[in-house]
């Protein structure tokens, strides 16, 4: 028997943080307040492409409960911030880029002294034409955001001959797709208490996602060594990727004002702040060109995507990395050229979301799929079958599949459970009524974790009390996916303890090591991994005091139950607490730390080849629509997700991930979309923004899929983006069944389902953005791809 | 400017008496005056339901009310829930459905359940999905957030 079949590996345990959640007592980031705190605010930016002429904050100052107004000239260190491009400025100096961009910062006693404060700072702008269009933003003598120009990321994937290929094809499929801007919309905004510490340095507590990354921004900006400055991440009210940037920037102000003021500073975004400032999901352009024969083989593939990473680099460099690796899908073909752009724009930057880079692409291939389905005359489950990854199967990048490769089975599962080909057929026949019923299969592989993006290690650390009980830490952070429940799990699955006797302690980055950011589904892999070699270590110690106690080998023990068992005949030697505290009395040590590192991974930046990941999980949904051919609304009546996770952690944790991600999916492929008209938002709130509510989301049907992968603890790989990251094509094609009209632009709102395009108004509109045209000289890159 | 309004109300069933400005909404009382934290501010528009407490037992969002309307009434938070931390059946069911994921709309959901609850003995799964459908959720899809409510009327009912 699996050693660990019998402990609580697997099961539906209650998350670790959920008592405080139901009860009102943990903590999120705007909970915490100090005595004498004071509040900050940001100025921001009236352009979206303009000269800073001067600041003057004299009125500002002047205004009676205000205790610091500060600007780019007052940052002692370094201004600028970025973890792969270092171009995005604390606060704007002589240029701001989007309308996020803060120019000021004030420190109040009030928030609404703060405001006023802000009111009285007077800012002179000098306008530049804006960049809107990131295809036109590519063009010749387009203006530049940036100095170094505007395409700022070239990925490549060669394989083959594509001539050859095209050469060999009996059709040519060609399509251009679209996607939007999306906003992340956690529930809580971002938010932060800085205070100054009794060293000079600071600490400051806030609701951060990668706490390492903006450690180290905050301690470049106030001239700080590391261990100066301590960030304590709050309980997180969800992030989906988007409390990296926007956070350190929020903590390197706050802190710049801590330190001016010597005083704590708390600084809360509103929405609408949030909205205005926030990063979002790349809106991509994607030229797909694929050759085939007429038995469905796939003989060439030609892709070109072309992402809009707004006015700063932040993770564009990783996310289109990811897109060119998997632009593919998981289908085999031998001739590939993949080209992967990310481009400056006077739009809101863009970076990391749930998905990465892939929700985008899948958009894409899982079209041409049903497209390559109709032509080859198969349906949409034997054309993704024919041609999907097998164990054994060689990537796009010339990776070999050396690990269960459950495409198939995934895909046949969510065909079986919603009745797909009896239904694809039967819908796909039925042409009268205006209320229509399609059916949609995708499916995707996905690199686990980092891949060739960078170094990917993470530590643990497990520290027994001497009444039995465990405090989990590490470097890897909750931030409402449960991956605190999947450390805790793991490590009450190493000691064969309940997991009501473990704690888990948010990340604090002067008491663990820096584990590299919480991204990439990463956490339960690396995090959970590491956990896992903690936890080993110092069950090694305890059964060795164990041993001494009973004078039985340490060989032939174990752990279960709350007891330390012998092997042979399970009888109860001691229990886990009377060994814990055994082991202080003899002075030993009872805390561990575990390091994991992921297995090497290659890259050739040139050919675009390599050993990309060092292990993928594969997923397939299937979505029932139903379409009102009249107003083109799309309702999901019915819809299953299937994932190989390699093995569930804790089953209701993964269903929740896949729920949620199938909700989100949902938004992403019919609700939402993020307008930016000119650089200007065009929404600002949950009233104008439109998230799925408990009556847009159908009850999901999941199905976990389990192939042990060696790579991950006790056999577990990742779900929160590959639950994400297929929804949208599914729904998408199930609409496609529904009426026979392919669309290829997110969202699938009414327009695009009723007339097959969106609703835009011919030009900008508003008095703010007359007075820029006006002022602008050039107005080519004002033009939309539509009316060109 | 720094008129106050005298205000009594009771509050997780205990009389609060203080006094506030006209224009401070029931949130921000509850979070910044009285040091409540477990109600949430999501939106501050009405939208997003994370600032959901009841008001003589009815659901509303605290960030819409202001807090000279409460006077004589009586409100409820989700810290008036579980005083003594003894879970409700309600809590409990949160727990066991795997209902809590980040836990930001938690507080909110909770209220607008207990309000679903407390007039309704046996709801079908369409009135707990409109209970709930003025709270937003980002983690779970919902759909173990049902699941909870509909355990917690089946143990309530089972209770009685």
């Amino acid at each position: 028997m699996d050693p660990d079949k019998q402990t609580i590996i697997g099961s539906p345990e209650r998350r670790v943080d959920a008592w405080g959640k139901v009860t009102g007592t943990a903590k999120f980031a705007a909970d915490y307040s100090l005595p004498h705190q004071l509040y900050g605010k940001v100025l921001r930016s009236k352009h979206p492409h303009a000269r800073i002429v001067s600041i003057n904050t004299g009125n500002a100052a002047k205004l009676r409960g205000v205790e610091a107004v500060l600007t780019a000239g007052d940052i002692p260190g370094s201004r600028k911030f970025g973890v792969v491009v270092k171009n995005q400025e604390i606060l704007a100096g002589e240029k701001v880029r989007y309308l996020g961009d803060g120019v000021a910062l004030v420190a109040a006693r009030s928030a609404e002294i703060a405001e006023e404060a802000l009111r009285l700072i007077d800012v002179v702008y000098e306008a530049l034409p804006v960049v809107s269009d990131p295809e036109a933003a590519m063009w010749e003598g387009a203006p530049r955001i940036h100095p170094e120009g505007n395409v700022f990321v070239h990925h490549k994937v060669r394989k083959g001959d594509i001539e050859k290929g095209f050469a060999e094809s009996d059709f040519v499929i060609q399509r251009r797709f679209r996607t939007q801007f999306i906003e992340h919309c956690a529930i809580e905004t971002e938010a932060v208490l800085a205070e100054p510490a009794e060293h000079g340095g600071v600490k400051i507590v806030g609701s951060i996602q990668n706490l390492f990354s903006s450690r180290r921004s905050v301690a470049a900006a106030l001239n700080l060594d590391l261990n100066q400055v301590q960030l304590i991440q709050a309980t997180l009210g969800g992030s989906f990727g988007g409390k990296d940037e926007v956070m350190t920037s929020m903590c390197c102000r706050a802190a710049l004002l801590a330190r001016a003021t010597g005083r704590p500073v708390k600084m809360v975004n509103t929405r609408e702040e949030s909205m205005l400032e926030s990063y979002k999901r790349h809106p991509y352009a994607m030229y797909y060109r694929w050759g085939a024969k007429n038995d469905g083989t796939i003989t060439a593939m030609e892709i070109r995507c072309i992402a809009d990473g707004g006015a700063y680099a932040s993770m564009s460099p990783f996310v289109t990395w990811r897109s060119v690796v998997q632009a593919t899908g998981p289908y085999a073909c031998e001739n590939v050229r993949t080209d992967v752009y990310a481009v400056y724009t006077n739009n809101n930057y863009t970076g990391a979301m749930r998905g990465f880079g892939s929700p985008q692409v899948n958009f894409a291939i899982e079209s041409m799929m049903d497209e390559l389905a109709e032509r080859a005359g198969m349906n949409p489950l034997e054309i993704r079958i024919r041609n999907c990854f097998r164990r054994g199967s060689v990537t796009a990048t010339g990776q070999k599949l050396d690990h269960v490769v459950s495409l198939q089975e995934v895909l046949e599962k969510a065909a079986g459970e919603i009745g797909f080909e009896e239904k694809w057929k039967r819908y796909r026949a039925a042409t009268e009524g205006t209320h229509r019923r399609g059916v949609g299969l995708a499916c995707s592989y996905r690199g686990v974790s980092l891949g060739a993006e960078g170094a990917d290690a993470a530590e643990a650390a497990v520290s027994v009390q001497t009444d039995g009980s465990v405090i989990v830490s590490s470097g890897i952070t909750d931030m409402g996916q449960g991956a605190g429940t999947q450390m805790s799990q793991i490590v009450a699955g190493v000691f064969g303890i309940p997991l009501g006797r473990v704690r888990f302690l948010n990340t604090d980055t002067s008491r663990v090591a820096d584990s590299g950011p919480t991204v990439a589904s990463r956490g339960t892999i690396t995090g959970g991994a590491a956990a896992k070699n903690a936890a080993e270590v110092v069950r090694a110690t305890l059964l060795g005091v164990a041993g001494e106690m009973s004078g039985i080998s340490p060989r032939d023990l174990e752990m279960a139950e709350g007891y330390v068992v012998r092997t042979a005949d399970r009888s109860r030697l001691a229990s886990f607490a009377e060994v814990a505290a055994e082991c202080f009395e003899k002075g030993r040590p009872m805390h561990g730390i575990g390091w994991h590192r992921s297995p090497k991974t290659t890259w050739d930046e040139a050919t675009g080849q390599g050993d990309a990941y060092f292990t993928f999980v594969y997923g397939a949904n299937a979505a029932e629509v139903v379409v009102d051919t009249e107003t083109g609304k799309v309702d999901v009546e019915d819809f299953v997700s299937v994932h190989d996770v390699g093995r569930a952690i804790n089953r209701d944790a993964v269903r929740g991930q896949m729920i949620g991600g199938v909700a989100m999916g949902l938004g992403y492929g019919l609700l939402e979309e993020f307008v930016l008209e000119e650089g200007i938002p065009a929404q600002h709130n949950f009233d104008e923004y439109l998230i799925p509510t408990s009556m847009d989301v159908p009850p999901v049907k999941t199905v976990i899929v389990e192939n042990e992968d060696p790579a991950g603890p006790f056999g577990a790989k990742s779900v929160g983006e590959p639950a994400n990251e297929i929804a949208a094509p599914a729904i998408v094609n199930a609409i496609f069944n529904a009426t026979g009209k392919r669309i290829t632009e997110l969202p699938a709102d009414l327009e695009r389902v009723r007339l097959g395009h969106a609703l835009r108004r011919p030009g900008p509109r508003g008095s703010a953005l007359k007075e820029t045209e006006q002022s602008l000289p050039d107005l080519s890159c004002k033009i939309r791809p539509a009316e060109r | 400017m720094n008129v106050t309004v005298a205000l009594s109300f009771t509050l997780n069933g205990k009389p609060q008496e203080l006094d506030v400005p006209p224009n401070m909404t029931l949130l921000t009382l509850l979070r910044e005056e009285i040091g409540l934290t477990g109600t949430k501010r999501g939106c501050d528009v009405g939208e997003c339901g994370a600032c959901t407490v009841l008001l003589d037992g009815r659901a509303v969002n605290s960030c819409l009310v202001l807090a000279p309307q409460v006077a004589g009434r009586e409100v409820v938070t989700v810290e008036g829930l579980a005083p003594l931390g003894t879970l409700r059946p309600l809590q409990e069911a949160f727990l066991d459905h795997g209902a809590v994921q980040c836990g930001f709309c938690t507080p909110g959901m909770l209220m607008s359940a207990k309000d679903l609850l407390d007039h309704t003995s046996e709801p079908s799964t369409k009135e707990i999905r409109e209970a709930i459908a003025g709270n937003l959720c980002r983690c779970t899809g919902y759909q173990q957030i049902v699941e909870a409510i509909e355990d917690a009327a089946r143990r309530k009912n089972t209770a009685r």
